[in-house]
């Protein structure tokens, strides 16, 4: 008999004043017996609606029944069949968008927590040993991987259990794309990160750091000298996007992704210990609404400023930003502007910002995205004092491959063109999928889009 | 890693290393960088690179002691490594139809304009080389020029070489004299290249500049090296870093220099401890 409980079970989490001060993480999950109990909340339906809602197809009622039984080690390889990064999905993917949406349990109370569920499955899989998983005997085919986030770990990690000899190449000096760069500390621990990536590294992928390809290596080089039969462009969406007011190169001023990147990546939070700096000053403004806003938000609270402000252009409800990450943002005392938009950046005598100038927004008709569009307000340009503003308004496919790669079929806005339902791109044996086809998006989507291409180069690749 | 090669005090701030990198001695051209990191809390940064040996797989750097991480990179000796060396990155210089050119450095400049003087001498353009230093002692590669150029014109602050000034006194002195480039590439710290792009744009000379400003990972993912040149904001790092002379906010390029002048204070004074211990392990032969 399931539990008819209507409410999900919090997981437990840092007190709010207490987290707005360190980088630790804000979840703390919940513990085996909380596990064992949201779990028996789960119909184990016959027609799975949540494993339809997973972009990887996670097989969601077989773990959670394995959970209930206390076969954990067993859930978390009921998991893995089909998503390589459990630990980092049941943090950062929008189930309520998703697996949740679609559950039973939904439609009157809440639905089963199982991003809370998968969680907690990978942290005790990898507490308690876990074996890496066997890939099948090499079969003597390589593939290369471009960018090592979520898109090129998940096709990395598919196509080497079926025995392809994989290599990624990463840009950075560390593996991981967003989940490194971009998805702070106290979202997303950066040691559960390598943990993931280091199973595939037992499991036999090879990585390349430092190579930046188009740069270090062109893609023609990797199938023509290097030996690879296949190649698979995961390389996200990095290039920041700016408002193009005027002010926007004072000192002070950051894209989201040097503001995160100096944060996250370099360890800006650990300076003077980390060589990389960061400016934060007493008032923040972060421009934006979507997740990364918040997550820029929340670190520059960390980071020490007393006033940090979201402003937003369009209302709350129109935020893309997760309930969850606003929830939590308010919780720690973020200052929300809503229907606000910046019109300039001021400076002082040096350069370094001081202050921004900003017009009210109402809300009109609703534009091409169904959004209502927002309206400036006759007559409400103020000021706002703030040393500190990053901009949050999005990211663009970075060029390099693109500008690099002849015969390469791209949008007008950057993105790789492919077949959506292989990943297949204009070029031959040339495969793509991520933030670099789509634009900006979740991690989940990339990793399916991984998975997608990972099967059909493998139909390509085993037919002859 | 990437191992030193070679390690070569070329005066007594600065120093030369050939790197270990031969996907990067195989590709990198005139006017691109690489980013280094000597640690694992090391900082990333930009430095060009002044030559290649694709045969040995090496990559030749010249850097200047003048921060923290400059001087920790000193501490490092041939048969240490960096952790991470990437590259070639940037848009490599474009010196095709060039005929008859001025090339201009002054102080670590002079290493970033080296290897561009000698390919455009190689493609049997007539090269003036240009060079400034604040006086002898602080000379580099001047050997190296003279064989790259066809003639080579040193300057010093304090005038301690017999030839006193700045190397616009001699731009403009050649200039005067009614010698005619037609392109003048520049490369040197912001104030000298504007001071050269003010003689060269009332003459409508064009001219090429070489900006290093402060990055982070070099592939157009931050932002960090924002530079307005014509009105609009661009990437040093991609869509740079050279950029025509006449276009660059040289105000604005000068005050994003010194963006982290406070920090890079902290950094050198809480951490000088860090370079006295590494000192003295590279001294005991360790490291």
């Amino acid at each position: 008999m399931p539990n008819m409980r209507m409410t999900k079970l919090p997981a437990r989490e840092q007190d709010p004043n207490i987290r707005n001060c360190n980088f630790e993480e804000v979840s703390l999950g919940y513990d085996e017996a909380m596990a064992i109990d949201e779990a028996t909340r789960c119909l184990n339906c016959k027609t799975q609606p949540c494993v339809a809602g997973c972009p990887v197809n996670v097989h969601i009622p077989e773990f959670i029944q394995l959970v209930i039984q206390g076969k954990h080690m067993e859930a978390n390889d009921a998991i893995r069949v089909t998503n390589a990064l459990p630990a980092v999905c049941g943090r950062v993917c929008p189930q309520e968008t998703q697996c949740e949406e679609r559950c039973v349990r939904g439609i009157k109370g809440e639905p089963v927590g199982i991003g809370r569920l998968e969680r907690f499955v990978a942290d005790y899989a990898m507490a308690h040993g876990m074996e890496t998983p066997k890939p099948l005997p090499d079969n003597g085919k390589k593939v290369a991987i471009v960018g090592g986030g979520p898109a090129g770990l998940t096709c990395a990690g598919d196509l080497r259990k079926l025995g392809y000899g994989v290599t990624i190449f990463e840009a950075l000096h560390t593996p991981g794309g967003v989940l490194v760069y971009g998805i702070p500390e106290f979202r997303l621990p950066k040691k559960l990160v390598r943990d993931e990536i280091r199973i595939l590294e037992d499991m036999g992928v090879k990585i390349e750091t430092n190579m930046v390809v188009g740069r270090s290596i062109t893609l023609d080089e990797l199938l023509e000298e290097e030996g690879f039969s296949a190649v698979f462009i995961g390389s996200g969406a990095g290039l920041p996007r700016f408002q193009g007011i005027p002010g926007e190169n004072l000192n002070g001023v950051y894209s989201a992704n040097e503001f995160l990147t100096r944060i996250n990546l370099m360890k800006a939070y650990t300076f003077p210990e980390a060589d990389t700096p960061v400016l934060v000053g007493k008032n923040a403004a972060v421009v934006g609404g979507g997740n990364v806003a918040m997550d820029a938000a929340r670190s520059a609270k960390r980071m020490g400023a007393e006033n940090v402000y979201v402003i937003y252009r369009r209302g709350e409800k129109e935020m893309p930003a997760r309930v969850e990450e606003v929830h939590h943002a308010k919780e720690e005392g973020i200052i929300f502007k809503m229907l606000t938009n910046p019109t300039e950046i001021l400076g002082d005598e040096n350069g370094y910002v001081k202050a921004m100038t900003c017009v009210e927004m109402e809300l009109g008709e609703p534009d091409a995205s169904g959004r209502r569009r927002p309206i400036v307000k006759a007559g409400s340009e103020h000021t706002i004092d703030v040393d500190t503003v990053v901009i949050a308004i999005g990211t663009s496919p970075n060029p390099v491959i693109k500008n690099t790669t002849p015969g390469l079929a791209t949008e007008k806005w950057g993105g790789i063109i492919v077949d959506e339902c292989t990943g297949k791109t204009s070029r031959e044996h040339v495969y793509a999928g991520g933030d670099t086809v789509t634009g900006a998006a979740t991690v989940i989507l990339a990793m399916g889009a991984g998975k997608t291409a990972a099967k059909a180069i493998h139909e390509e690749l085993s037919k002859g | 890693m990437y191992r030193i090669v070679t390690k070569r005090a070329l005066h007594e701030t600065v120093t030369l290393m050939e790197v270990e990198a031969p996907y990067i001695a195989k590709k990198a051209k005139p006017g691109q960088f690489v980013i280094l990191r000597v640690d694992e809390n090391g900082e990333r940064i930009p430095l060009t690179v002044a030559g290649t040996d694709p045969a040995r797989g090496t990559v030749t750097i010249i850097y200047q002691k003048v921060g923290y991480t400059t001087r920790r990179m000193d501490c490092l000796n041939e048969g240490d490594a960096f952790i991470d060396f990437v590259g070639p990155l940037g848009t490599a210089s474009h010196l095709d139809g060039i005929k008859k050119v001025a090339v201009i450095g002054g102080g670590l400049g002079v290493a970033i304009a080296y290897p561009q003087a000698k390919a455009l001498h190689d493609m049997g353009a007539e090269v003036d080389v240009i060079v400034g230093f604040r006086n002898t002692d602080l000379m580099i590669l001047v050997d190296e020029l003279k064989a790259a150029s066809t003639n080579l014109y040193v300057m010093t602050d304090d005038g301690s070489n017999g030839h006193k000034g700045f190397v616009t006194t001699a731009l403009e002195e050649q200039l005067n004299a009614g010698k005619e480039y037609d392109h003048v590439i520049a490369i040197g710290p912001l104030v000298m290249m504007r001071a050269v792009v003010n003689l060269t744009k009332p003459r409508n000379i064009p001219t090429v500049i070489s900006m290093n400003p402060i990055m982070v990972d070099g592939t157009g993912m931050c932002g960090s090296c924002r530079v307005t040149v014509g009105g609009e904001t661009k990437f040093g790092c991609v869509d740079g870093p050279d950029f025509d002379g006449f276009e660059v906010d040289w105000d604005e390029a000068i005050a994003r220099g010194r963006m982290y002048r406070k920090e890079e204070a902290v950094s050198m004074e809480r951490k000088a401890c860090n370079l006295l211990d590494v000192d003295l392990q590279t001294k005991r032969g360790g490291n």
